[in-house]
């Protein structure tokens, strides 16, 4: 008792004669002054980090609000006049994205399921799982414009390539390269996340190793998956710079997905930006704040189905 | 060698073994090896039909790993392999021309978690039937289904909510339901791996009930830790240690294998003897 350091006026010792829990001992006082300033500091560092994700939100909608309304989503972008819309972008990146998820999705899924369910059989199996994680995460980190330019490089150029011009199809392809790794590896992360538990009595049963993945893994998964596939969506539909190279855009309307220059949101974004007046700038904008609501309902439900992914264990 | 005990150290549940069983399993100097470990040596004993069989030994012995020898299970571990002789019905279990997922529709197994899948009670149960070699129509699977359950005594607890998730049932019940589980497929050997250590005093009673039913039906292999229940419950009681050699390397070995009632009354092994009095392990 005597090295006890009290702050507290109440009393030492409870009525059986033990030390109140309420005596405070040691450096309590200073523990508690560190964890003011550390939660202080901590507390104003996340406010200074959120300030210029406010000041985006802020700004996309204010200056973006005024261009949306139906025409924006149903009318093609004129030069000069103050009507139209973003028509031919929101039909070019669905070209764009449709096709990519249709590649890069089961692709991904695919290499995942490789990775985690057969590739840990065989010691070559695991050799080359390591390698495809290797170049999952190399790929990641692949500056996006070089993806462009690699598909530019192969389908859309005549010297070289495949010389089929620009094409949704090409910005597809780009889009996918991007999209896969991302598919790839949360897809990798999620399978991991379902228990050899389930595996093995689905084994025991006399279920083979495809039956066991169509029927156990996968519909166990499927939340998380989803998740992570929406998330490389999310991250796909703002990609600029690889469609510079491979779609080359549009103002209006193409209704081919395999042949001929095709809009996209971003695009549009980029040269209705740098127009001379307000209105071709105030529809930019508008372009933006609807891919910035299109990723943030992907993310949001994206978040919704991964909370349910949790839960599953 | 150890003499009698004086008295019988746990209730005996009276069962025997039944003469001239025929033999399901025939297992001759069976080696188990993880990578380079041996884990059990040099197993034999023959599993007799529609009888309780028990494993029993302190932790680490190989119980669990002789079990999955049985249904080939241990496949599926990366690096094992097992040598020796185990024939299944007279014929290799391990044959080149023996297909495993053959084997485990013959041979069902029930985990010591309870692992029920993440679906309904009725898909539970309906999983190994959906891919069965029958093709049944919706009626007979609700009747199969009804069946197993009812034979795991679970139907009358789960009959109003056949579609709520297996997972949303007590730890008792959803190993009940994976006992319904594997016998819906109609096996002819289930083996339990320490079903009940994750389960209460109630619940492990209920299953040794169903244990006992099943046994009319079934032929069962047990691994359990707790040797009251395996002088309950079994006709014949394996008691498995591990040796440690000159190297430090602990192989799994079968000391004793005999009649429950012999086992724990009359135990001709010393080690067996503390074993099962509570001296070691
Ligand atoms: N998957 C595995 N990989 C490598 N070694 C294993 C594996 N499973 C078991 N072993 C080893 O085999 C030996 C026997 O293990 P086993 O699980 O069969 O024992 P057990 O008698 O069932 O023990 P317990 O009562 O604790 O369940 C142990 O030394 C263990 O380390
Ligand atoms: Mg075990």
């Amino acid at each position: 008792m005597s090295t006890t350091d009290t702050t507290d006026t109440t009393a030492k010792t409870t009525e059986t004669g033990h030390r109140s829990l309420l005596v405070k001992q040691g450096n309590a006082g200073a523990r508690a002054v560190k964890n003011r300033f550390a939660t202080g500091v901590l507390t104003a560092a996340m406010a200074i980090a959120v300030v210029p994700l406010l000041l985006i939100i802020w700004e996309v909608t204010r200056r973006g609000i005024g261009a949306i309304h139906w025409d924006f989503f149903t009318t093609d972008e004129p030069s000069y006049r103050q009507e139209g819309g973003y028509r031919a972008g929101f039909v070019g990146t669905a070209y764009v994205m449709g096709g990519a998820i249709l590649m890069s999705v089961p692709l991904g899924l695919a290499t995942a399921i490789y990775v985690v369910e057969y590739g840990r059989e065989t010691r070559a199996g695991r050799r080359l799982s390591d390698l495809i994680r290797f170049f999952t995460d190399v790929m990641t980190g692949i500056p996006s414009i070089f993806v462009g330019l690699f598909v530019y490089g192969f389908l859309v150029s005549s010297t070289g390539g495949l010389g089929q011009g620009f094409n949704a199809f090409a910005g597809s392809v780009a889009i996918a390269i991007i999209m896969l790794p991302i598919v790839a590896r949360s897809s990798e992360e999620m399978l991991k996340l379902v228990p050899d538990e389930w595996r093995n009595a689905s084994y025991a049963l006399g279920a083979s190793k495809s039956r066991t993945v169509l029927t156990t893994v996968l519909p166990a998964a499927a939340p998380g998956l989803a998740t992570g596939s929406m998330l490389a969506v999310a991250r796909g539909a703002g990609e600029t710079a690889p469609l510079i190279m491979t779609i080359l855009g549009s103002q209006y309307l193409v209704s081919s997905y395999f042949e001929g220059a095709q809009g996209a949101v971003p695009l549009q974004i980029y040269r209705g930006a740098r127009q001379q007046f307000e209105a071709g700038i105030e529809r930019a904008w508008g372009g933006a704040l609807s891919l910035f609501l299109l990723v943030l309902i992907l993310v949001v439900l994206a978040r919704w189905l991964g909370s349910k992914a949790n839960k599953l264990k | 060698m150890a003499t009698g005990l004086a008295t019988p150290l746990t209730p005996h549940g009276g069962r025997r073994p039944t003469e001239g069983a025929p033999v399901v399993f025939e297992l001759g100097g069976v080696n188990v090896s993880y990578g380079t470990h041996r884990a059990v040596r040099d197993v034999s004993m023959d599993i007799h039909e529609r009888e309780i069989t028990a494993l029993i030994g302190p932790s680490g012995c190989g119980k669990s790993t002789v079990l999955r020898c049985l249904n080939r299970m241990n496949d599926l571990v990366p690096g094992a392999s097992v040598s020796g002789k185990v024939a299944y019905r007279g014929a290799d279990l391990y044959g080149a021309d023996v297909d495993s997922i053959e084997v485990r529709r013959r041979i069902g197994m029930v985990f010591q978690k309870p692992n029920p899948f993440p679906k309904s009670i009725y898909d539970n149960v309906a999983y190994g039937l959906r891919f069965g070699p029958d093709r049944l129509s919706r009626s007979d699977l609700d009747d199969r289904v009804e069946a197993a359950l009812t034979s795991a005594a679970l139907w009358d607890e789960v009959k109003d909510k056949l579609n709520s998730s297996g997972h949303a049932l007590s730890g008792g019940q959803q190993q009940r339901l994976c006992i319904a589980r594997a016998v819906a497929v109609r096996p002819d050997v289930v083996l339990m791996d320490e079903p009940c250590s994750a389960l209460d005093p109630i619940a492990t009673a209920k299953i040794e009930d169903l244990m006992q039913k099943l046994a009319d039906e079934f032929t069962l292999v047990i691994v359990t830790h707790n040797m009251q229940q395996a002088a309950r419950v079994s006709d014949r009681t394996a008691f498995f240690t591990a040796d440690t050699d000159s190297e430090g390397v602990r192989h799994g070995r079968l000391v004793e294998y005999d009649a429950t009632e012999k086992i724990f009354n009359r135990p001709a092994d010393q080690r067996t003897e503390d074993y099962i009095s509570g001296r070691f392990g």
